[in-house]
């Protein structure tokens, strides 16, 4: 651990990267090579082969969500910044594609995408982070009921904004977030950006899937069946510790004691695992079961699905480690 | 790579980043063979959305038609039209009662091209496509051999609706049917109705998706 700290915050989070994309080929070729294995009779084949199409789904999004973190961090300010606003700029465009806006909805779209979008993130990479934190809850969604209103249709005048608002507060705030956490500098603890945003998305994706795995071998009552006929309190608080403990384990590459670490990563993971349902009830709303299938109206790509969890957990987890800094710095 | 290359690879780009422009092939493949595609026209981003949900190959020798009053006022609009989507021409007056408005189309046609016709003549507002008007039929009995490929474009009008200029991201589908032919002895009026009911046919049905949404 000695030469560890003896290191550059760069070299440190280029280890972080060797390790991750060692862990990941060493993963892929595991599994390709168990795919190969002779299997004795054909239903054994055929369930092997099943499970191969399913891990090699998860594993290109794996590869995927860690090049994207790369290609993120090696190009700086700029470059996470584009980067994270082409997400949100695709993953909005997904949500208002399903909620159904009105034609008189035309202006206040225009404006969601083409200024506020820009703007959070222009302010998110210039690192205006006071401004960062209230331009779209105060400003951006006192403006768009203003622009709705100058359209002149009064029919379902608060569910149209209501809509528009919550697009833009999951896929532009929330998501902004995440590049927000490699540009923060916090006191004592410069350009080491990348393993808080790594810390991130490791309590979330052991949060998701140990929610998955207790979902599918627990088989409890659903709490909210109309929504969600598989989500169960028990699998959400399963998810949420492992979360925590996952966070806890790794509370030695952030700033943080291992019991604020625990804590932060309790709150990151209950709003992930919260978030899923929301996006859930959002879904059925709309009458589509995976904001990505393929025979619906619009041939969506499936972006949101991915990233639903993270736009709850990521400005969750970015305010309670700032206060956590204005705490230390005090 | 022309100039006017490189502006059809722009304005597929936008056309793409905005809208998805997804293809999805369900009646016939994306082949390079002779084709009519007949599409419901909502919007004047149909044109550019239709075409760029075709592969690459399919582009260079699948022509559009433009009104010649409208798209040959000024240099650039004639530019754009013949040199970026090698448009052809028809006019929307006769200027002699002998004149066939068909005839540029025709002469493609025995050229080899294919075609992108909106069949309704003008853009639709509701959400059924208007009656077709009679060219299709014609241009059917005169060149019995090129399948008729029905097209939805479906989503556009929220992209652009009439009156607004610039348009919102939001994703359309361009959905290509099953390839339609005239038939021996089949009446004008029967082939336009059967070609607007193949057109209809394509729309993906949101009450569908969210039957198979029961399950979770």
């Amino acid at each position: 651990m000695r030469w560890l700290q003896a290191l550059t915050a760069s070299e440190q989070v280029a280890l972080l990267f060797v390790v991750l994309f060692g862990f990941l080929t060493l993963l892929t070729v595991g599994l390709f090579l168990n795919s190969l294995r002779e299997r004795e009779d054909e239903e054994a084949r055929r369930a092997s082969e099943l499970t191969w199409e399913r891990v090699r789904r998860d594993l290109r999004a794996a590869w995927i969500g860690g090049s994207m973190f790369w290609v993120a961090w090696i190009s700086g300010p700029l470059g996470a910044t584009l980067l994270f606003a082409l997400f949100s700029f695709l993953a909005l465009r997904e949500f208002i594609t399903l909620v159904h806006t009105q034609r008189s909805d035309h202006r206040t779209l225009i404006v969601a995408f083409f200024v506020l979008l820009p703007v959070q993130y222009m302010v998110c990479g210039t690192r205006f982070f006071d401004l960062f934190t209230v331009f779209l809850p105060v400003y951006g969604f006192l403006a768009l009921p203003i622009v709705s209103a100058l359209a002149d249709d009064p029919r379902s005048f608060l569910e149209r904004n209501a809509k528009i608002q919550w697009g833009v507060m999951v896929c532009v705030y929330g998501l902004s977030h995440a590049p927000a956490l490699l540009l923060l500098d916090f006191p004592g603890y410069t350009g080491r950006g990348a393993f808080l945003l790594f810390f991130l998305v490791m309590v979330v994706a052991a949060s998701q899937i140990a929610q998955e795995i207790a979902t599918r071998t627990l088989r409890r009552r659903p709490v909210a069946r109309r929504i969600s006929r598989s989500f169960s309190m028990r699998a959400w608080w399963i998810g949420t510790l492992t979360g925590s403990a996952a966070g806890g384990l790794l509370f030695w590459i952030t700033p943080f004691k291992i019991g604020q670490s625990l804590a932060m990563a309790f709150l990151t993971a209950a709003a992930a695992g919260f978030g899923g349902l929301v996006m859930k009830a959002l879904k059925k709303d709309a009458g589509v079961r995976y904001w990505g299938n393929r025979s619906s109206i619009t041939g969506a790509v499936g972006l949101l699905d991915r990233i639903a969890v993270l736009c709850f957990a990521a400005p969750v987890f970015f305010h309670s480690a700032r206060w956590y800094f204005a705490g230390a710095a005090r | 790579m022309t100039l006017a290359a490189f502006t059809g690879q722009v304005l597929s780009f936008i056309a793409r980043l905005i809208t998805g422009a997804q293809g999805h092939w369900k009646g016939c493949p994306p082949l390079a063979e002779q084709r009519i595609y007949i599409a419901n026209h909502q919007s004047h981003f149909d044109l550019v959305l239709i075409w760029a949900a075709f592969p690459h190959e399919l582009r260079a020798q699948t022509r559009a038609i433009a009104a010649k009053d409208y798209w040959t006022k000024s240099a650039f609009r004639r530019w754009l039209t013949t040199a970026v989507f090698n448009a052809i021409y028809v006019s929307r007056t006769r200027s002699s009662p002998d004149e066939d408005p068909l005839e540029p189309l025709a002469e493609a046609l025995a050229a080899g091209d294919s075609l992108v016709i909106f069949p309704e003549g003008t853009r639709s507002a509701q959400g059924h496509p208007m009656p077709f008007k009679s060219g299709i039929f014609h241009l059917a009995e005169q060149f019995p051999h090129v399948p008729l490929i029905p097209t939805w474009i479906d989503n556009v009008q929220r992209v652009m609706p009439k009156g607004e200029v610039v348009p919102v991201p939001i994703l359309c589908t361009v959905t290509f049917g099953a390839p339609l032919q005239l038939r021996p002895g089949e009446s004008k009026a029967d082939f336009l109705c059967r070609a607007r009911e193949a057109v209809m046919e394509q729309r993906p049905d949101p009450a569908a998706v969210g039957r198979l949404a029961e399950a979770d």
